[in-house]
């Protein structure tokens, strides 16, 4: 390998430690609601200290079910075809629920 | 060009297009998308880069074209071809220009289409549901970008310096 590549590699994976901290750092603990969007625009906005749970529908007539409890949001059943969403778990302020068949985004926000 | 090794040429590229697809069809086997529907590890870059290092950009573009859009057709839905489109554009420019610097080897411009590919990735997804926050997944992908380059570069780099000696020097 030369010299170049290695100076390559670990510059990026540098940048991301570095990146990866920071968003981490400047996220923790800040998300209060969870925010649900279906194509980019938001329907419905749910106070994680208040358990719920809500059929919610996307693109095309796609549900989606979202769980409130415990202080943490994750989509427990979907209508799209690979459940991607369903397996992603619980959100957090670094990781966003997507279920793109429906277009559904679960974030966690501030307020 | 005589009309032998032209035909050579074509040959050759016929093979590694269906290895281009095959390779296609494993991405499409792995689970990797880290939350992000339709994102792709990037493993068909070893036949783009061999073929950069044996042949010239034209068939290497070719080859790269054909493949993105047959693994659309057969493995892929709307989604996923962006993803594999954006990332296959930008990551092709970005080894053509780590390769013609001559600063890297195949490893490092392998790491760099590996990088490049994800970021363009995690850009179109951006814009596809048009929710900014999901840049927070680029570190994990610069990670996981540039041990696939990786990986896809120590795997060619036999074969480029078994069958284009001379082309690893340029």
């Amino acid at each position: 390998m030369k010299r170049n590549d290695l100076i390559l590699l670990l510059s990026v994976l540098l940048i991301a430690c570095a990146l990866l901290i920071t968003f981490y750092t400047v996220l923790s603990g800040t998300g209060e609601s969870a925010v649900i969007t279906v194509d980019g625009e938001e329907i419905l906005r749910l106070k994680l200290n208040e358990d719920t749970v809500v059929q919610i529908e996307g693109y095309q007539g796609g549900t989606n079910t979202i769980v409130v409890s415990d202080g943490k949001v994750s989509i427990q059943e979907a209508s799209c075809p690979d459940l991607i969403c369903v397996h992603t778990g619980e959100a957090n302020e670094m990781k966003s629920i997507v279920c793109a068949p429906n277009r559904v985004v679960v974030r966690i926000e501030k307020k | 060009m005589n009309q032998q090794s032209q035909t050579q040429k074509i040959a050759f590229c016929g093979i590694m297009t269906s290895f281009a697809i095959v390779l296609g069809y494993l991405e499409h086997l792995i689970p990797f998308s880290v939350g992000i529907y339709g994102i792709k590890l990037g493993l068909a870059n070893l036949a783009i880069l061999t073929l950069l290092y044996l042949t010239d950009i034209k068939s290497a573009l070719t080859v790269h074209t054909i493949r993105i859009v047959t693994c659309g057709i057969l493995f892929g839905n709307a989604v996923a071809f962006i993803y594999s489109a954006t990332g296959g554009i930008f990551s092709f420019v970005s080894m053509i220009l780590l390769k013609k610097s001559g600063r890297f080897s195949p490893l490092g411009v392998s790491i760099g289409g590996g990088i490049t590919h994800n970021i363009a990735q995690l850009t179109a997804a951006i814009l596809l549901v048009s929710e900014l926050r999901i840049v927070v997944y680029l570190p994990i992908l610069l990670i996981t970008g540039s041990l696939a380059g990786l990986l896809v570069g120590v795997c060619s780099l036999p074969v480029i310096k078994q069958l284009a000696p001379q082309n690893d020097k340029k």
